[in-house]
């Protein structure tokens, strides 16, 4: 980021414009076990244009989709309690969910691998920040 | 100069220090990125969360290292939190120092264990305090009528 660079607007569209005109809500979903990571990947998300919910856990992720709620993009940490971001992600896929899920990690690379393999999108090493963030909200 | 220019360029030099020092890295200034308007009071918030947390985790980590049979898998998964959560604002020193923790734990060295444990408790007062000293400088910027310089 340059510095000077004059900060995310508090009023950004929270809406993209598609090539038929079509304006559109993306929703994203922050899962991670630590409160202060949630805080801020949510705040993150939503100064690039996202409406961000979280989830503390895989298998409230789980429970979600299986209740019907859809998100545009999904931001999965890999250690969790109760359900960790492996087995969610593998368990998303196999319901059947196609939605970009991509995986936050501060692990290296051999673990980044066999979260990679389990269905994810993309993987990024944690913190998150506007410059990770911000090309999946021109690819959706 | 008047207070008010003296207080911001108090509080600018004051946050340049804590850059040039290694306290604090560039995530801290995402976190000052995302404050505005419509969240005003956020790098303290999560700033806030983040003693919180931290001090209950420290407060784990000595009373798991008393044990005659240490559990160096809760170990290492609160020290994982530690570093996790101070990476994501910017804490570099104490992240740096849960990095040297994770590897005692590896190794199952109780004296690594305890000396990291030290010295992580002495990184995060540390950067506590100089946090601390940054938040009144902005209240008093503040309360003279100016506002925080952009950064």
């Amino acid at each position: 980021m340059m510095l000077g660079e004059a900060r995310p607007s508090s009023k950004r569209m929270k809406t993209v414009e598609n090539n038929e005109g079509i304006v559109k809500q993306l929703f994203a979903l922050i899962v991670d076990d630590d409160p202060i990571v949630r805080k801020i990947h949510s705040s993150i998300l939503n100064s690039v244009g996202f409406i961000a919910q979280v989830a503390s856990n895989g298998k409230k992720v789980v429970d979600l989709f299986r209740s019907g709620v859809t998100f545009d993009i999904v931001f999965i940490d890999m250690d969790m309690p109760i359900m960790n971001g492996i087995e969610a992600t593998k368990e998303l896929r196999a319901m059947g969910v196609t939605c970009k899920i991509v995986g936050v990690t501060s692990r290296d690379n051999e673990a980044k691998e066999a979260f990679l393999e389990a269905g994810l999108d993309f993987c990024h090493l944690k913190p998150l920040t506007v410059a990770k963030v911000t090309p999946f909200l021109e690819q959706l | 100069m008047d207070t008010v220019t003296q207080l911001q360029r108090q509080l600018v030099d004051y946050t340049n220090s804590l850059f040039l020092e290694g306290f604090l890295n560039e995530q801290f200034n995402q976190l000052q990125q995302l404050q505005d308007e419509s969240n005003p009071d956020f790098v303290v918030e999560v700033v806030s969360l983040f003693f919180q947390d931290s001090e209950r985790l420290l407060n784990e980590l000595a009373k798991i290292l008393e044990q005659k049979n240490i559990d160096f898998k809760k170990v290492d998964a609160h020290v994982h939190q530690l570093k996790g959560s101070s990476s994501s604002i910017g804490a570099q020193r104490v992240q740096r120092v849960c990095i040297a923790f994770r590897n005692s734990c590896e190794e199952k060295n109780i004296e690594g264990c305890q000396k990291c444990l030290q010295h992580v408790k002495y990184e995060y007062t540390h950067v506590k305090n100089k946090l601390e000293t940054l938040f009144k400088l902005e209240q008093q910027v503040l309360a003279a009528g100016g506002t925080i310089p952009m950064y």
